[in-house]
């Protein structure tokens, strides 16, 4: 593959061996192909919906309740079946500490089960 | 902004190794040789800010509470007598508990020029003000000649390290490149300090198989279980919507990315805030409240109360690593901002100091950004003014805590 094609394709970082999700480095702005470095070698996974850089795509089916793994370590777990190249995030993948996790907005992050009155 | 380097170091001619630095009497070397005034309840506030206005190495820290709290005081003092401060002015109205004559005390006998007044003494605002400035000329001119200049390299410096506003790249560039850089300061034979044990939820082991030494184990396990049981009872972890809309998901990968920026060096203990680490490498401070009657004190509410703890802990340079971005400065010790987001870089660049993102796309290593860290570093602290700095940004926060140091004295009120 040439270095045009390649600065062209969305990037992803695969932290450590064992995970099962990896790090986006550029927007994918449309459902495709993300290229996938480290962890266990260069290959592709088809993004099933546009991500933001810095969220994760999954790397492999992981089964409801199941441990999401990035830097090697459980970072939570699956609170659905993800497929592999779906977006990872408060909508799928809970804390295992943090009970309000489940409850923000996906995709601002906000708290909804804050009252203002 | 009130200031100007006039009164910065001068650099040597092989200024990246070696610079000169202010020798105080405890063997500490300040990389700044600033006035500091300190007020000591918020109706002084006004009174205190109006002193350093337009004054040179002049800087504003202070405590709002009329009742006075041990761990404010400690805050304080540790502050007071940090090896970038080289005089002390302290402020009071008059009717509060903290006290003003016990801080210039204790600075004095830190072999330190103080002075303090109440402003009810003086007859009100404009009175304190004049009084104030003339009090902070002649502290200044006093502590021009009082201290011997050295010469000071990297294996002397004491750099503290935060996160805050992180995103997906905080954990995979900013924080990494800070860890290879406390790698090589360790190595230089430096102290290097992290904190922000609510951000390691998740990672007992992790933290446990990096202890020096059996005592350090156990010591890292109690700070972890203390945080732990904190977040527990309030409800609350170390996360906030911008994390969330940043990619990060959950406190565990949050803290695996915040954990990133201690390196790769063992973990020499756990201090307290306002205390010193004892010897040089990695420390951990740990600045989470421990029980106490009252409740009171939040661990970290905003990213400038975690700053002050790293500078109150000896560090002569802090870093902060953002991945959305700030715009914080803080006050006796240089800030220097950092992100591993391009995109944050480029927008918010007139108060980014230092870019990591090319560990990202390839086009440096994070060994060769952690070298350009050192050199940012040892700029600054040979008198080259951070962002933050040139700004005119020194924000500070001190609040009511109680944390139990037995290793330390009760401050103003033993």
């Amino acid at each position: 593959m040439g270095i045009l094609q390649m600065e062209k394709k969305t990037k992803a970082i695969q932290i450590h061996c064992d995970d099962n999700v990896a790090t986006l480095i550029d927007d994918l702005p449309s459902p495709g192909a993300v290229s996938i470095l480290g962890g266990v070698g260069a290959r592709d996974v088809i993004g099933t919906v546009s991500i933001q850089a810095g969220h994760k795509v999954a790397l492999m089916r992981i089964a409801e309740g199941q441990p999401v793994m990035k830097f090697g370590i459980p970072i939570g777990r699956a609170t659905r079946t993800i497929e592999p190249g779906q977006w990872v995030h408060l909508h799928n993948l809970i804390s295992s500490h943090d009970e309000r996790s489940g409850t923000l907005d996906l995709n601002t992050g906000v708290p909804t089960d804050s009252a203002y009155r | 902004m009130g200031e100007d380097s006039t009164n910065m170091p001068t650099q040597t001619p092989t200024a990246l190794t070696e610079w000169t630095a202010w020798l105080r009497p405890d063997g500490r070397k300040g990389i700044r040789n600033l006035v500091l005034v300190i007020y000591t309840v918020e109706c002084a506030r006004f009174v205190a800010h109006e002193i350093a206005r337009n004054e040179q190495d002049t800087q504003v820290i202070g405590f709002s509470g009329c009742y006075d709290n041990a761990y404010a005081i400690r805050l304080m003092l540790a502050l007071a007598r940090h090896p970038n401060v080289g005089a002390v002015l302290s402020v009071g109205l008059g009717c509060e508990y903290t006290q003003p004559g016990k801080i210039a005390e204790v600075v004095r006998d830190s072999g330190r020029p103080a002075e303090h007044f109440f402003i009810q003494d003086l007859g009100g605002t404009r009175k304190s003000i004049q009084q104030g400035k003339e009090l902070v000329a002649k502290l200044r001119d006093d502590i021009r000649l009082r201290f011997r200049r050295v010469s000071m390299t990297p294996g002397d410096l004491v750099v503290g390290c935060e996160c805050g506003g992180s995103d997906g790249t905080s954990g995979l560039a900013g924080n990494p490149v800070v860890g290879a850089f406390f790698d090589k300061l360790v190595d230089a034979g430096g102290t290097a300090i992290f904190e922000e044990i609510v951000e390691m939820i998740g990672l007992k082991q992790v933290m446990h198989d990096r202890a020096a030494s059996p005592e350090a184990a156990a010591a890292l396990d109690a700070a972890y279980e203390k945080a732990l049981s904190y977040c527990q009872s309030v409800r609350q972890y170390s996360t906030s919507p911008g994390n969330f809309a940043g990619g990060l998901t959950t406190i565990e990968e949050k803290s695996m990315g915040a954990f990133a920026k201690s390196g790769h060096r063992p973990i020499q203990g756990v201090i307290k805030v306002a205390e010193q680490p004892p010897e040089p490498g990695l420390w951990l401070l740990d600045s989470v409240p421990d029980p106490h009657f009252m409740q009171f004190g939040y661990t970290n509410p905003n990213d400038t109360e975690g700053l002050m703890d790293l500078i109150a802990a000896g560090s002569h340079v802090i870093l902060f690593v953002t991945g959305r971005g700030s715009v914080i400065g803080s006050p006796v010790a240089p800030l220097i901002k950092i992100t591993g987001n391009a995109q944050t870089y480029q927008r918010m660049i007139e108060d980014m100091d230092f870019d990591a993102s090319p560990v990202l796309h390839g086009e440096a290593t994070i060994e060769q950004r952690a070298d350009a860290l050192m050199q940012e570093i040892v700029s600054v602290a040979s008198g080259m003014a951070s962002k933050p700095e040139k700004l005119g940004h020194r924000e500070y926060f001190i609040m009511y805590k109680h944390q139990d140091t037995p290793g330390l004295k009760e401050g103003c009120r033993a």
